[in-house]
């Protein structure tokens, strides 16, 4: 692997912006060779679902299907690659969804109707956003073990809301908005918001100075400080982000749902995961793209649905997912390597 | 700028109180009009004079869903319904060791029948063994243990005989319906269970050559997988005409699915008996028509049979003199013409 010499990385790192056209496309090739990559992924998922079931697969039903599933897990994602990129773990992304969907479906929540049950989940994210980011930042605590933490007391909080009951939405604006006579030009507002939330995290993270402290506080936090970034804030403002980031997706979930149960949101900590990890993040902290690692929800959605579709059952599902997630990292690392 | 930042920290912090305040409030869980009618109480016992004073003991699973919360509800509202019984429940747990803990507990108190549902059948046989041994006879409810010598009495449910039941139910409603298409959401895969609801389903639809099952996917008992795998699974079939879920919780997900997708040309069958299934077959305005019960009234028997136990009695309506050594409990099957009988029964 090492040993192969490679032109083309050559005559790309030399030739650097000398006239526009080539400056783009020297920027198109180092700074998206990953995301080409993905892209790549995802056509040949595509193409696999086209051609074993080209009538189901190959409709808009079914991409709206898609991008709808793909919605409350790629929310959560964004805010997930946030922290990964700052050299953080989020483990209790998926405890946190399971808290705001239970405080916001229970009886007396619902009395309050729709904002009521939005406003609910945004603040139960936010607020265990803000404990996971005090912890962190000021209590010095390991990311890992603050958010396992939080992972254990947020479910065993649902569960003592819940009673282990599923709480059945009866709020007709919340429910009306899953519906069909919903969609806003074809488009799911489910599906809408999932845009919105990553077209503004990529803005944020490769647009503004809360971005650029973002990577450098992950790709050294000694340095970081020494150019003075206050680290611990930064820390800070970034967990409480993915918790805002969790109930925007808790949001979602009831709405998609049509009710909040204490299981919910079970294991999203290594969906999350894995999806920034395919996306190019590094687990390190220091680079990642939110482009990454919504291509690479959008991989696991389009594999559990082409799966689906094919009537493949939970074991082949578990073992191709598997396998298709070190074919993916493998993949990107060649074609990034060679490049 | 600290003037700032402390004038800012202060409006967050005034905030983020109130919204506090607010937020605990909405913790509430109860109705208005709560009417917590425990399952499974209607039925008069088998005996219902007081007799000898029997201390029960009872050990179950972490109350984690709708179900094991109901068979621990059905546990106390029967033991309270009767003067010589004393019920000493332990709180639920996951935890192996702990649950193995929390029965040694009971044995140490030299309760006089234990009740058991493990979390895990296999991994208490020994703790069941134990209390066996130390003269302590044991109920054991639904998980089965490793060995009969662990238990004195076992009553649980049946879940081939839930798929089986299900099967013949959809079989005889699409009875001369040539070429009719089934599909089936299950439930955990992981599980053994749902490897015997599946069985059965499929050797009931063997008696029906017109029908044919053509896909299945598993959810995971959980109002969120029952929506995804159920909405994968309606692009996959443009046109089937019947459905069976193995779960009502995961089915509260699927119904949510078919509905958003504006689909009604099938007919669903759900299984376990909760309480939003039973409402939604009463007002059959929608496409679930039917449940196949896994009951949790199976908690008050267990009571029952302890106390019977404990009595040194039979049971009422049998000849016999000693409560039987097993007892698998029938699949019912609830549709429109019988769901007010089990409406009580029914869990949320």
């Amino acid at each position: 692997m090492t040993q192969p010499v490679s032109p083309p990385r050559d005559s790309i790192t030399d030739k650097v912006p000398q006239d526009r056209p080539s400056a783009w496309r020297g920027l198109l090739a180092r700074t998206d060779v990953r995301t080409l990559s993905l892209l790549g992924v995802l056509a040949a998922l595509i193409l696999i679902g086209g051609i074993t079931k080209p009538d189901e697969f190959l409709d808009t039903r079914n991409l709206q299907l898609v991008l709808t599933q793909a919605s409350v897990i790629g929310v959560v994602t964004v805010g997930m690659t946030f922290v990964i990129v700052s050299g953080g773990i989020d483990l209790s992304v998926g405890a946190i969804v399971a808290l705001a969907s239970v405080w916001a479906t229970t009886v007396a929540t619902q009395e309050y109707g729709f904002a009521g049950i939005l406003f609910t989940a945004v603040v139960v994210g936010v607020g265990c956003g803000l404990v996971n980011g005090v912890l962190i930042a000021y209590g010095a605590m390991v990311p890992f073990i603050a958010t396992l933490a939080m992972l254990a007391s947020a479910r065993g909080l649902a569960l003592q809301i819940t009673d282990g009951k599923t709480q059945i939405v009866t709020v007709p604006s919340v429910l009306d908005l899953g519906e069909r006579d919903a969609y806003v030009l074809g488009i799911p507002p489910l599906v809408l918001v999932f845009a919105v939330v990553t077209v503004i995290g990529w803005l944020v993270l490769n647009r503004t100075t809360f971005g650029r402290r973002t990577v450098a506080v992950g790709g050294n936090p000694e340095a970081a400080r020494l150019a003075g970034i206050d680290v611990r804030r930064q820390r800070l403002y970034l967990y409480l982000l993915s918790g805002l980031c969790c109930g925007i997706a808790a949001f979602l979930l009831i709405v998609l749902s049509g009710s909040g149960q204490n299981t919910n949101g079970n294991l999203y900590e290594l969906d999350a995961i894995a999806a920034a990890i395919i996306g190019g993040t590094l687990l390190t902290g220091g680079r990642g793209t939110i482009t990454g690692s919504v291509l690479g929800v959008l991989i696991f959605t389009t594999i559990t649905n082409i799966f689906a579709l094919n009537n493949l059952q939970s074991d082949v599902q578990q073992i191709a997912k598997g396998a298709i997630i070190v074919a993916a990292v493998l993949v990107q690392r060649r074609t990034a390597s060679t490049t | 700028m600290t003037e700032i930042t402390s004038r800012r920290g202060l409006l967050f912090g005034a905030a983020a109180v109130s919204a506090g305040a607010l937020l605990t409030g909405c913790t509430s869980n109860e109705p208005s009009d709560s009417k917590d009618e425990p399952a499974g109480n209607n039925q008069p016992a088998a005996d219902d004079k007081p007799g000898k004073q029997v201390t029960i003991g009872f050990a179950g699973p972490q109350a984690d869903h709708g179900w094991l919360n109901a068979i621990n509800d059905n546990a106390e509202k029967r033991a309270e319904k009767y003067s010589d019984v004393t019920l000493e429940i332990t709180e639920g747990s996951n935890d192996t060791a702990q649950q193995i803990g929390q029965i040694e507990t009971l044995i140490n108190k030299k309760v006089d029948v234990l009740v058991v549902l493990p979390a895990d059948g296999k991994a208490l046989t020994q703790v069941g063994l134990k209390a066996m041994r130390a003269g302590i006879p044991v109920v054991n409810l639904d998980r089965i243990f490793n060995t009969p010598q662990a238990y004195r009495c076992w009553i649980g449910g049946d879940n081939y005989g839930m798929g089986l039941n299900a099967g013949h139910y959809i079989g005889e409603k699409l009875k001369g319906k040539s070429d009719a298409r089934v599909i089936e959401l299950a439930g955990l895969d992981n599980l053994e269970l749902t490897k015997q609801r599946t069985q059965g389903f499929d050797d009931a639809l063997k008696n029906y050559p017109n029908i044919k099952k053509v896909a299945r996917q598993a959810a995971e008992f959980t109002v969120e997988s029952g929506q995804a795998k159920m909405a994968q699974l309606l692009q996959a079939q443009s046109k089937f005409d019947a459905l069976w879920n193995h779960d009502d919780d995961q089915g509260v997900g699927a119904l949510r699915a078919i509905e958003q997708a504006g689909r009604d040309d099938f007919l669903m069958v759900g299984g376990a008996g909760a309480l939003s299934a039973f409402q939604a077959i009463k007002q059959d305005d929608g496409v679930l028509k039917a449940t196949v019960l896994y009951p949790p009234t199976m908690a008050a028997s267990a009571i029952d049979l302890a106390r019977a136990l404990g009595q040194g009695k039979g049971i009422g309506g049998l000849a016999e003199f000693e409560i039987p050594a097993s007892i698998t409990l029938y699949s019912a099957v609830v549709d429109k013409t019988n769901v007010d009988q089990y409406m009580p029964t029914g869990f949320r």
